[in-house]
């Protein structure tokens, strides 16, 4: 049997909930398709407080906001959330293929929004695959969602946002961190989460890398060096940490295997964090009627990923002919409130990835060979 | 080990149950996931690779790297980090790629 959807959405995240809400407000009517076992996203694991302005709940914890936008998603006649609902294709003749509840199930959608997010980065070192080398995703999920102190002792890679409040997670959870360790040779995160952690005695060091882990079976300790201004190892400067866990914060990058698959036009950006698939104003790929919004289409802060999703959302309604007047002012104003979040520092990188995109994607539409 | 008091967050773990890790029995709750219950216990070895025959832990934990595959209740590569506790399931550690039992 092949289930019918006015407007499909792949991933119940930050942009995904944020979309099926800004879709169903016009009247369109959404289905959800989640592959955990709970909506929210990464927000369910997220204790700190966001930045922003108010519109993006600046100031609130990632897991209030993550329950506020699952509770009206719930309340929401026009939504329906699958969860534990792994989509596994989209096919040329619309159908989309989900695996849920241990059934292979068949849904024909008018319109997809693909905001499947992104996944974590890895790093390659002899060792990295021990037992007790997490991505700091899993270390959050660990203790912030199920409650189990992840590590007894951890060395962190990484002094971006993710790995200082990471950092800073960890020792609210009990677990002492043994230090932060990041190649640039400066901090990547804002300073504010580098001084919280650095007052409670955790030294931050740029310019250091991973050398390799080593262990029994299980990770016990972690050899790391200095890097020069190449970001080579210098010999000589390896130091040994023992530490039963260590955590990568090296980044995202982009979960696009379904806008590969539905053959998107797809492009490395670097400042997208990866390959992304093309979008128009609309944020609808090359393939008419899949929109793509949020970390998938480029890694940035969740609370532009919920205005992506926003945007996206009100654009298929319209498509599908649902108060073309208002959904155009909607439109506009999400795309006001995006710039306005990309207006600070942080934000000249993503701006400089989407015009390198939007410019391929209009070389692409002029119809010249590209080959 | 459970957090018990932390900061920020209340932990609703549901039902206190029992399960099998290798045939052996150990508690877990009904609101956790395998992995989360395993890692509570101590257990960080979740299988074993294909080729090497190297130990395999958690990574993702969002069930996205195939990373924590295992074998429940005979039925192999089940992600443990997205799957949750239920009374009385057989886990076991999984060598490579798991065989599909016919039974």
């Amino acid at each position: 049997m092949i289930r019918e959807a006015e407007i499909l959405v792949i991933g119940g995240g930050p942009a995904g909930l944020c979309a099926a809400a800004a879709a169903a407000s016009l009247g369109a009517r959404v289905l959800v398709c989640e592959r955990d076992y709970v909506p929210g996203g990464q927000l369910v694991k997220q204790t700190h407080k966001f930045f922003g302005s108010e519109k993006q709940y600046a100031g609130d914890r990632g897991i209030h906001i993550g329950r506020l936008l699952v509770e009206n998603a719930l309340a929401d006649p026009n939504i329906e959330i699958l969860t534990e609902a792994t989509v596994l294709g989209i096919y040329e003749d619309g159908i989309v293929t989900v695996l849920h509840d241990n059934r292979h199930i068949k849904i024909r959608p008018q319109k997809t929004i693909v905001t499947t997010g992104a996944s974590e980065k890895f790093l390659a070192f002899p060792g990295n695959d021990l037992p007790g080398i997490y991505g700091a995703g899993a270390v959050q999920t660990l203790m912030n969602v199920a409650g189990v102190r992840p590590a007894e002792r951890v060395l962190m890679v990484g002094a971006g946002n993710i790995g200082l409040i990471v950092s800073y997670q960890l020792m609210q959870a009990g677990v002492e961190v043994a230090g932060v360790i990041e190649a640039a040779p400066k901090i990547g995160g804002y300073l504010v989460h580098a001084s919280k952690i650095r007052r409670a005695g955790v030294p931050i060091r740029t310019g250091y890398t991973v050398k390799e882990a080593h262990g029994n079976g299980k990770l016990e300790g972690v050899t790391i060096c200095k890097l020069d201004d190449n970001w080579q190892q210098i010999p000589g400067t390896e130091e040994e940490i023992a530490c039963d866990t260590l955590c990568l914060a090296v980044g995202l990058t982009p979960l696009t295997e379904l806008c590969w698959q539905a053959g998107c036009e797809m492009a490395f950006i670097r400042e997208l964090s990866g390959h992304v698939p093309l979008v128009d104003e609309n944020l609808e790929t090359t393939v008419s009627g899949i929109y793509a919004a949020g970390d998938v289409s480029g890694i940035e802060e969740a609370s532009s990923a919920m205005v992506e999703g926003r945007l996206a959302g009100f654009a298929a309604a319209e498509s599908l002919g649902y108060e073309a007047e208002r959904a155009r002012e909607l439109k506009a104003a999400a795309a006001a409130e995006l710039s306005e979040l990309r207006s600070g520092p942080a934000g000249a990188r993503i701006l400089a990835g989407l015009t390198k995109a939007s410019g391929l994607l209009a070389s692409k539409k002029g119809g010249q060979a590209v080959c | 080990m459970r957090i018990d008091q932390h900061p920020i967050l209340e932990f609703d773990r549901g039902e206190k149950v029992s399960f099998f890790y290798n045939g052996q029995e150990i508690e877990g709750y009904t609101e956790e996931t395998i992995a989360a219950a395993l890692h509570a216990a101590g257990v960080r070895t979740l299988g074993h690779s294909p080729e090497l025959h190297r130990p395999r832990g958690l990574f993702c934990a969002i069930g996205n790297c195939s990373s924590c595959f295992m074998t429940v209740d005979g039925q192999p590569n089940v992600r443990v980090c997205v799957t949750k506790v239920k009374a009385g399931m057989h886990v076991e550690e999984q060598e490579g790629k798991g065989v599909i039992r016919n039974d």
